[in-house]
């Protein structure tokens, strides 16, 4: 691992997104209250920068015309084509439910009853050290 | 082949009743209105099916009745419909009183005097209340599995308009079918209206495709997980294109109709089910690739679609169907479509030669 | 999963040609300067006059920043207004040799008033020359055309036909009456006249009609589905009502109406031609025929299945030689060239489909 110091706390503003560049990668970097999120600037799915989404949360629901908005800025929303992804894991959120039949597992409870999509964002380690976000990246990726 | 599995015919049309011969089923108020305002001469005809149009009439049915025609087929269980003409009506009662007239004289003068046939509780999709008092009034009588509307109707079928139907439907057993034609309010497609009958015809498949899309989108089996629904001469080979493409939009749209808790097409697997004829596929390499296309061969029913002009030659069957799904296609997905067929006499006597419902 | 088989570090760039760019107008007035002064005035005081309740919006609002990129906004104007966001975003990184233009708003197509419609069709034709084709000469421009005044729509063909820079006429999917109908004949005869094809893109509102044929849908889940049907209807109507009869040079080019439901059109209109073919003695051959021939597509939005190779049996019935790369641009279900073919492709097909299928039928060498 190779430690990069990648902005300064005090002026990376809450829900703020930015794209990074550290040692040739590119990363969406996120803060959401006092924790930071990196994540590989390319959606999985075609190839969009995630760091120009929107942080967003997502919607529960028991039926037709119920809306329970849930995890109210845990989520980027890819900026082409609208797919959810979890900021903490990089996980594409999308089938509610289908978890509770496949595993009723902690997971799912921890993620507020949602089940992974097909497609996983790179997620990258980072921590605040003192007054500097910094993010670890294998010494592989650091090409 | 299969000549020897017990055939379920999911899509069989009886031919259409005259005005005059319903009025043994009308109360006085309406047989006089009948009556004297010559409305018993009007012929009723729906503009999807014109009486001699070489769609109307296959001539592999050249004289034969319709008893004759499931004799030919070696057919156990026909499911039997009307298409009339009185579901076009606007008049709220008249049309009500109609439609009533025309399932008592399907059970009177059709199911109980032939006992391979199984009927439809025909309802408009205008009047919802109604139409759920005409499914309380006739749910007793088991010989009736199904509640029939036609495809091209002014409200989308997905919309919680006709909720209190699927509501009913789900609530004895009645499979939901809804069948090629319409009303003519709309044109077929947003394209508006075709010069020629082939037009309006091949768009029929265009209906059920946003049909499908349209109970999905709306809840509709998030609302009533146990109904069950059949589209009838809607063609099949459009169905990849309707799967593929609805699962793709929901990742995208999720938020907008959050009660998709899965995927468009895990929802809609063992719920909505489709008749073989007509099928479009022109020969068994197509027909292959569309059913590996759709993922197997779960929805399909056998459907013979006797009196209209789907096939050419002696059986509606057609080629390129596996063994093993023939057993599900001739009858096994039919008894997951139609849950009252379970207990139905004549199946409980085929018996083993069935597949057991899923 | 379903990972792309081109990588975007490909040593040798292939050529791309896009079928599908929106260039969008930066205010309500950004037409004014290519209108005569009377009709910058109905519009400041009438607006336009369409079929549909609502007014300067569609009525299934999209779902994400109002159906665009969200990364497509310039400083100033909507997604699509800025010709250098244009070249930043999507020209230079995919390097796009040849663009097609798809002017979309205020085109006259959807216009009830005859005479407004022709005047706003020429003032988006004239716009696009203005600030589109004249600083980039990577873009094409297409003759934006009020269907439903004929008479006005084949005198634009013929004064913009001479002027290379326009390779196709754009008309709407959802003309007031179908697309086979009579009524837009003068249109075809003017476009197989000059040699270009007619592009066939969808819109977002109905002319009065339900975007069904069961009614309206409540979702715009359900709306964006209605594009499939709506360009299956047209490509029926187009073939039944005899239009490649009558046009045997007639070329056709369904942008944004998917793919993947030709081979079941195809087979659905050839089955039942056996049963009605004497109801339409004017079609000489199957209609299966007609389509190959006259007919080409785009990819945009490129299908998903579960089976990505499933596209390829679709593909190989439709013929490697119709399908043609669009992007979608600025819109939200926008399509990266370097990201449609998550099944594997011969070398010579996916050229085929990025730029030598549009060059074939727009004549780029
Ligand atoms: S590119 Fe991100 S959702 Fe499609």
């Amino acid at each position: 691992m190779t430690r990069y110091v990648v902005a300064e706390v005090a002026e990376f503003p809450d829900k703020g997104i930015r794209r990074i560049e550290v040692a040739g990668r590119e990363l969406c970097l996120i803060r959401l209250g006092d924790e930071f999120f990196a994540l590989m600037d390319v959606c999985p799915h075609g190839g969009a920068k995630l760091s120009a989404g929107r942080l967003s949360g997502t919607v529960e629901s028991e039926g037709p015309g119920d809306y329970r908005p849930c995890r109210t800025s845990e989520m980027l929303k890819c900026p082409w084509h609208g797919w959810e992804y979890d900021v903490r894991t990089g996980q594409s959120w999308s089938d509610p439910k289908s978890t509770r039949t496949r595993a009723y597992s902690a997971e799912a409870i921890a993620g507020g009853e949602l089940a992974k999509g097909p497609y996983v964002a790179d997620t990258v380690p980072v921590e605040v050290d003192g007054n500097y976000v910094v993010v670890n990246l294998p010494v592989s990726a650091a090409r | 082949m299969s000549g020897h599995l017990f055939r379920i015919d999911a899509d069989f049309h009886l031919p259409q009743v005259a005005i005059s011969d319903l009025l043994p089923y009308l109360n006085e108020h309406w047989r006089q209105q009948l009556i004297e305002r010559e409305i018993t001469s009007s012929p009723f005809r729906l503009t999807s099916y014109p009486p001699n149009s070489p769609l109307t009439l296959n001539p592999a049915y050249e004289g034969l009745d319709v008893s004759g025609a499931l004799d030919r087929f070696g057919t156990g269980i026909a499911i039997a419909s009307m298409l009339h003409g009185v579901v076009a009506l606007h008049n709220p009662d008249m049309r009500a009183a109609l439609m009533s007239a025309v399932n008592d004289h399907v059970a009177k003068a059709w199911l109980d005097n032939e006992p391979r046939l199984r009927g439809s509780i025909y309802v408009s999709g205008d009047d919802p209340a109604a139409s759920v008092a005409e499914i309380e009034r006739l749910a007793g009588d088991k010989r009736f599995v199904q509640v029939l509307m036609l495809a091209m109707q002014e409200i989308h079928h997905g919309n919680r308009h006709y909720w209190p139907i699927y509501e009913a439907c789900q609530k004895h057993g009645l499979a939901l079918a809804i069948h090629a034609g319409g009303l003519y309010r709309v044109p077929p497609s947003v394209s508006g209206w075709p010069s020629y009958q082939f037009e309006d015809y091949v768009m029929q498949s265009m209906v059920f495709e946003n049909i499908l899309t349209g109970l999905a989108g709306e809840g509709v089996f998030q609302k009533f997980p146990d109904l069950k629904v059949v589209f009838l001469e809607s063609g099949f080979a459009w169905l990849p294109t309707t799967i593929w493409r609805n699962d793709k939009t929901w990742r995208g749209v999720r938020q907008e109709v959050p009660w998709l808790d899965r995927k468009p097409s895990e929802i809609l697997a063992g719920r909505v089910f489709v008749t073989l004829q007509p099928c479009d596929p022109p020969g068994p390499d197509e027909l292959r690739q569309t059913i590996k296309h759709i993922g197997g061969t779960d929805m399909l029913l056998y459907s013979s679609d006797y009196p209209h002009r789907q096939f050419t030659g002696d059986d509606p069957l057609p080629e390129g169907l596996s063994e093993d799904a023939l057993v599900g296609i001739l009858a096994g997905n039919a008894l997951r479509a139609y849950p009252r067929l379970a207990d139905d006499p004549v199946v409980r006597r085929a018996g083993e030669t069935l597949e057991a419902p899923a | 999963m379903n990972q792309p088989f081109i990588e975007t570090n490909a040593t040798t760039r292939p050529r791309i040609f896009d079928c599908d760019i929106h260039p969008a107008h930066k205010s309500a007035s950004t037409l004014f300067p290519y209108m005569e002064q009377r009709w910058v005035e109905h519009m400041q005081t009438f607006g336009t006059h369409i079929r549909q309740a609502l007014v300067g919006q569609l009525a299934y609002p999209r779902m994400t920043a109002n159906g665009m990129r969200m990364d497509a906004k310039p400083e100033v104007g909507p997604p699509g207004s800025d010709l250098q966001m244009l070249r930043d975003q999507h020209l230079d990184p995919l390097g796009i040799e040849i663009g097609n233009l798809i002017a979309l708003s205020r085109g006259g197509m959807e216009e009830r008033n005859p005479d407004l419609a022709a005047a706003m069709s020429y003032a988006s034709n004239e716009w696009q020359i203005a600030e589109w084709l004249e600083p980039e000469p990577r873009l094409r421009g297409g003759i934006v055309v009020a269907q439903d005044n004929p008479e006005a729509a084949v005198a634009e063909i013929e004064r913009l036909a001479g002027d290379k820079r326009f390779v196709q006429v754009i008309m709407s999917t959802r003309p007031y009456e179908t697309p086979g109908s009579r009524k837009y004949w003068p249109i075809y005869r003017a476009a197989a006249e000059a040699g270009l094809p007619i592009g066939l893109h969808p819109v977002g509102f109905s002319n009065g009609k339900p975007s069904t044929g069961t009614g309206w849908p409540s979702f715009y889940f359900q709306e964006h589905y209605t594009f499939v049907p709506s360009a299956e209807a047209l490509v029926t109507s187009l073939v039944i009502d005899g239009v490649f009869e009558a046009f045997p040079k007639l070329k056709v080019a369904i942008i944004e109406g998917g793919f993947s439901w030709i081979p079941a059109l195809g087979w659905r209109m050839d089955k039942h031609f056996d049963t009605f073919h004497k109801e339409v003695p004017h079609l000489k051959r199957k209609p299966s025929e007609y389509m190959k021939e006259h007919f080409w597509w785009s990819t945009q939005p490129m299908e998903e299945p579960k089976k990505p190779r499933d596209i390829v049996d679709v593909i190989d019935w439709i013929g490697w030689d119709r399908l043609m790369y669009s992007s979608d641009y600025p819109h939200w279900d926008y399509d990266d060239a370097y990201r449609i073919f998550r099944f594997p492709v011969e070398p010579h097909q996916r050229e085929a489909v990025l730029s030598g299928n549009a060059s074939k039928l727009y004549g780029y060498a």
